[in-house]
């Protein structure tokens, strides 16, 4: 029996930073663990402040998906005082077109310059002989002998042919385009992308006018053309050279979303838990719990309830291996992201989703199984990125100019909220107490954490680890299927990690 | 033409990545433009080493930053650096985890420019804000605590506007680190030489004393905490994401995002200026 053991830090292509170590036996993974290397402590940042800057704030614990931290603050913000059934519904409307504008950039981004280079050769394109002005760009790059950043790289297993390289290669950079435009799209409303400066409490701090109604619309056909003209081709294209990849990397099959973005009415993602057994469940919000059996945090950070969370870090406790606390639903580790929420929408018989994953099962001959696996997971993003655009549509045109945005609420003195939303990476919640006017305690359970997070106390470990555990890897010295899953869960470390810690010893005090 | 390769460093410590990928909504040049055609006729930037960006991963793509790196090359810095540095490791090398502290000290002593891009590199930004728990400091900062001597040039916002990374980087080639035209606070004049209030598209009614009540109003935020009188940006003229929008433009008071008072004294975000900071531009 041999073993080994093979250590990729950083893991790159990620927002955040990360480095995961695995232990094989005789060319077989037996464990892994992944490490968030960096800490921020923005919770901690946060407290004593204003709690409308609650959403200006949180939206930079992640660069790529800063629209949902402002969604889940501005969310709990909204139950704190005591306005949620009271925002305007234009205001209500543009969280979602802002959220949804987010998504768009964030899953683009995700598959074509984050992923996509584990699967599609670029150098291919040194044999182009046409006229693209894109492909001829990166063709003059290869001909100038300097290759980076696309080299160097993992080596061997690029499986596409030559003219298929060439043409996702040319979608990587029209790809460029298209989430900048899905940027264009939310600074309409947001004044800026990344981190805009609108939603808040009590809705959108913007005005709505016809120009920027007309505007968004045709960001929106521009980037639905992408869609069907690139990116699910691609999907299915790389489906079709990497079958194994709907074979490894099947998770803890237990599915958790928290459902979003229903300012018309039906969310476009249900809420719900979706058992390995099949079984789904209404989400209760009560059966969130945050473990720490393996995490570096002494007994009395433990809590029934993310409001009541606390973080006293503990580096030399026994058995412990992350920073990352263990997010339990139920006690249960959950997958959570575009595949949870198609496998929970399926479940949960709304229509849009069982069409389109539907759809998907036809043209690519799968069983449902299978899209419980690395290529299943960038498959849900592809389509989801479609159902997303197409809502849009119907939410931008929803948009009455010259009615309110918002409330814009005066600050309370106490309260308590909680906000559920989704993030292009996940279920996200923020949890927020106020007193004194001040934010006496602020909490995010991020999806990162739930994907990310280590064993818990009854030895469960969590969600990556699962999909990573047990898989054989065919050449250690390119270990291509690790950092494929990883990249298929889009982990998001500034978010996992915003409160947590590096291995190492602890200087600071936290203010209780 | 012969192509001269200008090698580029770019290292994330405590950051969001946020301008990464605001580099990314850069769009003459685009970041196609950036990354792969000529900046300038006979200048291609070689992006060495790009945590998000880069094809590879652990050991082949850290041991990048053990190489040559070649003559004359940036180090753009992205996130602020911690002090203790325990709290940011980057990658691993011989088994030892590398903090993102010993390799900007490293790398930085060589370069020929430190490029803090974004307010955490430039100031310290959002993980320094109070009670700063990660004991954050800017790329300036580290670089004068350890005696480097590398021009470093500060391109501050949260995130950095695109143009700003680009004209920046644009400046030193055409004339050099020696010839750029810095403020006190180590910003490129040619983006940071005016206030957001002297520039403002609202100043007239600011001017004429009409407030905005609300967020999303179209008169002057003043009242409303905008911080534009205290924060030197071109945002009004130039504008965000292809001169779409920028934060006063959709509604939203300017947070003093570029300045090294951000967070801890550009917040509460939406309380009303005390009248003693006002630049009283235009008065006698």
């Amino acid at each position: 029996m041999s073993k080994s053991t093979i250590t990729i830090d950083p893991v790159t292509r990620i927002e955040g930073h990360l480095g995961v170590r695995v232990e094989m036996e005789d060319g077989v993974i037996t464990e892994a663990r992944c490490s968030g290397t960096l800490f921020r402590g923005l919770e901690i940042i946060l407290r004593g402040r204003d709690p409308r800057d609650a959403p200006i704030l949180t939206q930079r614990i992640c660069g790529v998906c800063p629209q949902s931290h402002a969604t889940a603050s501005a969310l709990a913000l909204d139950e704190a005082y005591g306005v949620t059934g009271r925002i305007p519904q234009n205001g209500r409307l543009l969280r979602d077109i802002m959220l949804g504008a987010n998504f768009l950039q964030s899953h683009v981004l995700h598959f074509y310059h984050l992923a996509a280079l584990d699967y599609v050769d670029v150098t291919a394109v040194q044999g182009y002989t046409g006229s693209d002005p894109g492909l001829q760009s990166v063709k003059g790059f290869i001909s100038r002998g300097q290759l980076a950043p696309f080299a160097p790289r993992y080596e061997g297993d690029y499986r596409l042919e030559p003219d298929e390289n060439i043409a996702a290669t040319r979608h990587y950079i029209e790809a460029l385009d298209v989430r900048r435009n899905a940027h264009e799209l939310g600074a309409l409303f947001g004044g800026k992308m990344p981190h805009q400066c609108t939603v808040n409490v009590g809705g959108v701090g913007t005005a709505v006018s016809a120009d920027k109604i007309v505007r968004a619309l045709s960001y929106v056909e521009s980037i639905l053309e992408f869609i069907d003209s690139a990116y699910l081709p691609d999907i299915l294209l790389v489906a079709g050279r990497y079958p194994d990849y709907f074979d490894i990397g099947r998770g803890c099959s237990r599915f958790l979303a928290f459902g979003a973005m229903e300012s018309t009415g039906t969310p476009l993602f249900a809420s719900g838990v979706l058992s390995p057994d099949g079984r789904f469940s209404d989400f209760e919000r009560e059966n969130v719990s945050e473990e720490i059996a393996t995490s570096y945090y002494s007994e009395e950070s433990k809590a029934d309830t993310p409001f009541d969370s606390t973080t006293v870090p503990n580096a030399e406790k026994d058995g412990a291996y992350s920073w990352l606390k263990s997010p339990r639903y139920d006690g249960k580790p959950c997958e959570v992201g575009p595949l949870a929420r198609m496998m929970v929408g399926h479940a949960a018989g709304d229509e849009r989703i069982r069409t389109a994953v539907e759809a998907l099962l036809d043209q690519t001959g799968l069983d449902a199984c299978r899209l419980n696996s690395t290529l299943g997971r960038h498959a849900a993003r592809a389509l989801e990125t479609k159902l997303v655009a197409t809502a849009m549509r119907e939410w931008i045109l929803a948009l009455r100019p010259g009615e309110p945005c918002t409330l814009a609420p005066e600050v309370v003195e106490s309260g308590q909220g909680v906000g559920l939303t989704e993030a292009p990476r996940g279920a996200l919640s923020h949890w927020v107490t106020i007193q004194d006017g001040k934010l006496a305690n602020y909490q995010c359970v991020v999806p990162t954490t739930w994907n990310g997070s280590p064993r818990d106390s009854e030895g469960v470990p969590g969600p990556i680890e699962q999909a990573i555990e047990g898989e054989a890897i065919r050449d250690s010295d390119n270990p291509f299927e690790i950092v494929r899953i990883i990249r298929s869960f889009d982990p998001c470390l500034a978010c996992a990690v915003h409160l947590q810690r590096p291995r190492g010893e602890l200087h600071i005090e936290l203010p209780i | 033409m012969a192509c001269n390769e200008v090698p580029v460093v770019w290292l994330q410590g405590g950051g969001c990545s946020g301008c990464t990928v605001s580099l990314a909504n850069s769009l003459f040049p685009s970041l196609r433009n950036i990354l792969l055609d000529q900046l300038l006729p006979g200048t291609h930037l070689s992006l060495l080493y790009h945590p998000t960006l880069m094809a590879g991963q652990g050991e082949g793509a850290f041991s990048v930053l053990d190489r040559p790196l070649g003559q004359g090359y940036v180090l753009a810095i992205e996130g602020a650096i911690p002090e203790n540095d325990q709290f940011c490791t980057i990658g691993e090398k011989n088994g030892q985890e590398v903090t993102i502290l010993s390799k900007f000290v490293e790398l930085a002593c060589d370069a020929s420019l430190v490029l803090a891009v974004g307010t955490c590199s430039s100031f310290g930004g959002i993980p320094a804000g109070s009670p700063n728990p990660g004991g954050f400091a800017s790329a300036g900062q580290v670089a004068a605590k350890y005696d480097i001597t590398t021009p470093v040039v500060n391109v501050p916002g949260c995130p950095a506007h695109p143009d700003w990374i680009v004209t920046a980087i644009a400046e030193f080639l055409l004339a050099g680190a020696g010839g750029l035209r810095l403020d006190a606070l180590g910003r490129p004049m040619s983006i940071y030489g005016q206030l957001i209030h002297e520039n403002c598209p609202r100043r007239a009614y600011y001017d004429e004393g009409k407030f905005a009540e609300k967020p999303g109003d179209p008169e002057c935020l003043h009242e409303l905490g905008c911080k534009g009188p205290i924060t030197y940006a071109d945002c009004p003229l130039r504008r965000w994401n292809n001169a779409t929008n920028w934060c006063v433009g959709a509604g939203g008071p300017c947070n003093g995002c570029t300045q090294p008072e951000y967070i801890d004294e550009t917040t509460p975000f939406y309380q009303k200026l005390p009248e003693d900071a006002l630049p009283k531009i235009g008065q006698a």
